[in-house]
């Protein structure tokens, strides 16, 4: 069942449905360390997330923001210092690693070396006391579904790091566990390798039905895996959606930022009707026309969020009185399949604009030096009042 | 102001060596020279082995060939007292006598076969004992924080900033009738007679742990420690419990540390002889007090040579055991 690239995600969104109860239930999780009282560290900070079955979630944020903390805490390596976690209904407290419906697939693959891929793959059934027959036949299954066959007597150390990786899936799968945790699952694997597995790992998710959680520092790979992402800053969710909402509709300016490239203009709300809102802005020459309404308090300052691609350069003044800019181009990035272009402003500041490559001659390129300008349409900016 | 005459002078006095140095490695003498060395395989490298290599020769080498002479020769009154192996004769002849009768006696005489499967017997027990001991202190300190390890390995390695024999006597101030414990026992009223400790088997087993103890620590400690912590995490998430997880990850790969530190108390021990006379019974019978009584009370060197002889004989496969899987623990590596 090959997936088709539009439809990373499962086609059901059971987060939307009121009536379905979430598979993993993480309810005010916090984790401190260190010493007790207030001067601990907190890793995690009150957190709470609903998880429903069959989803791939992804925490998705920087180095210590704590997302790999609340894994360790739903795979039974760490517990909370306050909240709980319910995985199909069943409280998690005090449950550990061994008597958890939870297996974990680590970042380094952690295979054990000293055993074969089949010895590694049989190693979960061979806990639970599975006769030998069945053992075989499950073995047999799971490497022909992350095509492994014929590698059952290689040891890991004779294989490549896709393989590796195969393995170490393959051994956490083959005792159906309702829940997969992967901690950043694509990280060492180079980038053509790293987009055909995102793929194969979601054909696998859907054909098997295990809800995964992933953690992962990597948007590229937040995106295309979720089925929803969970940002997470300094120990807190700070939002949570699809890989759409969350880049199309960020809520913050930590979200806008870190998802992807953003162009950000601070400035005050000077017309705001529930269509639209008209904003000024120091940094830009003609007034921001959003065609959206914001809920913000009269005369506060906002910051408007427009995304690289969502821009267009042009030679000529462009129409309209409202959300265009003139600049000159500073920097060209070249990409193949896009250019990067970075233009500074008359007011200095420096916007990163993206194009594709659609000319294939020089001619009707932009070159450095260049005046330009800089325009948007009204629905392509978000408003973000935090 | 140009600079004193006597600092000019010497500076041109101090750049001189250095001229000339350069001008005569510049030289087609050296240079010739230097490139037939190179060839005929005297670098500076080949030097600086060369020097271990030579004290190896004449101190190990070189004695154990003596040894091995002397072993096939036979005891006579005199200075030294064995007969010339290796003889002039009639001043064109050179006669090689081959003794092979003290070989023959040893496999004759009941006493040194006993002699050599007890040392074995006791070599073994003893090994096994100090495993036994020695991997879980090995293992706690392995898993101990940073801070612990340190402390807890100068504590294993501090006895020997002390004389060995002076331990050895120290156990048998505490294992004499009159000794440390049996006054302690007496005098808390647990037991009326001293219990006999000293100069049995179970007091010679005390001192070999004991002295052996941290030659097993040390190398099972080196290899528990380079262990990825990451691979118990795998087997306790996959429905291992902790002791399992030992028993089928960390257990396994700590085979190589397991069979150097046994070796390393293994082979020594088989060739221990003060600690089986000082704390010894007269019935524990260890292949160096046969050594160093054929030696020293029977001044009959042809035969304790040969028992020398067979001694390294014997341990020779496990040294090569010993040799090989360092050079894997070396090469090898695949536990991270």
């Amino acid at each position: 069942m090959a997936p088709t690239a539009a439809t990373a995600a499962p086609k059901r969104e059971p987060w939307k449905d009121r009536e379905a109860a979430p598979y993993i239930r993480i309810d005010q999780v916090t984790k401190k360390f260190g010493a007790k009282g207030d001067e601990g560290f907190v890793a995690v900070n009150h957190v709470s997330l609903d998880i429903y079955r069959g989803e791939i979630f992804c925490l998705l944020g920087g180095s210590g923001c704590g997302k790999t903390t609340l894994l360790r805490m739903l795979a039974g390596f760490e517990e909370p210092t306050a909240g709980r976690v319910f995985i199909d209904g069943v409280d998690m407290a005090g449950v550990p690693p061994y008597e958890r419906p939870v297996n974990m697939m680590f970042q380094s693959y952690a295979l054990f070396p000293h055993m074969t891929v089949e010895q590694n793959v049989v190693f979960g059934l061979k806990q639970e006391g599975v006769p030998r027959t069945e053992r075989a036949l499950r073995v047999a299954e799971m490497l022909s579904i992350v095509k492994l066959n014929g590698y059952e007597k290689r040891k890991p150390h004779q294989l490549s790091g896709g393989q590796r990786q195969r393995v170490a899936l393959a051994r956490s799968l083959i005792k159906k566990p309702k829940l997969l945790l992967l901690d950043e699952p694509l990280g060492a694997l180079d980038k053509k390798l790293r987009e055909h597995t995102q793929f194969e790992l979601v054909s696998i998710q859907e054909q098997l039905g295990v809800t995964f959680v992933v953690v992962t520092h990597d948007q590229e790979e937040a995106m295309t895996l979720a089925s929803r992402i969970g940002v997470m800053n300094q120990g807190s969710i700070v939002q949570v959606g699809t890989p759409r909402e969350i880049y199309e509709f960020p809520g913050t300016r930590f979200v806008a930022d870190f998802i992807g490239n953003v162009n950000l203009f601070e400035g005050r709300i000077v017309e705001d009707e529930p269509d639209h809102v008209t904003i000024e802005s120091p940094e830009l020459s003609a007034p921001i026309y959003v065609s959206h309404g914001v809920s913000a308090p009269p005369d506060a300052v906002v910051w408007t969020a427009v995304r690289p691609e969502k821009m267009q350069l042009s030679r000529e003044l462009p129409e309209g009185q409202y959300n265009r800019v003139s600049g000159t181009i500073r920097e060209i990035a070249y990409m193949g399949d896009m250019s990067i272009y970075l233009v500074q402003l008359e007011s200095g500041k420096t916007v990163r604009v993206t194009q594709p490559n659609i000319f294939r001659h020089a001619d009707e390129r932009l070159t450095r030096d260049e005046p330009v300008w800089v325009s948007w349409h009204e629905s392509s900016a978000v408003v973000v009042t935090q | 102001m140009a600079a004193p005459s006597y600092v000019t002078l010497g500076e041109r006095m101090s750049a001189q060596p250095g001229r000339i140095l350069n001008a005569v490695m510049r030289s087609q003498p050296y240079r010739s020279s230097h490139g037939l060395l190179r060839r005929a395989g005297v670098t500076g490298r080949g030097i600086v082995i060369a020097i271990p290599w030579l004290w190896l020769l004449l101190f190990f080498l070189i004695p154990f060939v003596i040894v091995l002479k002397i072993s096939f020769s036979e005891t006579q009154l005199a200075v030294p007292p064995y007969m010339p192996v290796l003889d002039w004769v009639d001043h064109q002849y050179l006669q090689v006598r081959l003794n092979m009768g003290n070989f023959l006696f040893l496999m004759k005489d009941p006493l040194y076969l006993d002699a050599f499967l007890s040392s074995l017997k006791v070599a073994s027990l003893s090994t096994v004992l100090c495993l036994l001991i020695g991997y879980p202190m090995a293992y706690g300190i392995a898993r101990s924080n940073t801070s612990w390890r340190h402390i807890l390995l100068l504590l294993v390695i501090l006895p020997f900033w002390t004389s060995f024999l002076v331990r050895v006597y120290a156990w048998m101030g505490l294992l004499r009738n009159n000794g440390v414990i049996n006054n302690m026992l007496m005098s808390l009223g647990v037991i009326h007679e001293p219990i006999v400790m000293l100069q049995t088997d179970f007091a010679m087993y005390i001192g070999i742990v004991y002295s052996y103890l941290p030659f097993m620590i040390l190398p099972l400690y080196s290899n528990l420690e380079k262990h990825d912590q990451t691979l118990i995490e795998a087997a306790v998430d996959l429905g291992s419990r902790p002791f399992r997880a030992f028993l089928q990850v960390t257990l396994p790969l700590s085979i190589p540390g397991v069979i150097a530190g046994a070796l390393l108390v293994f082979i020594p021990a088989v060739g221990e002889f003060v600690i089986p006379r000082l704390l010894g019974g007269t019935d524990s019978l260890m292949i160096g007090r046969v050594l160093w009584d054929e030696f020293f009370l029977n001044r009959d060197w042809p035969v304790a040579s040969a028992v020398a002889f067979c001694l390294l004989i014997i341990l020779v496969l496990p040294i090569m055991v010993f040799q090989r899987y360092q050079m894997q623990e070396a090469g090898g590596g695949s536990k991270r």
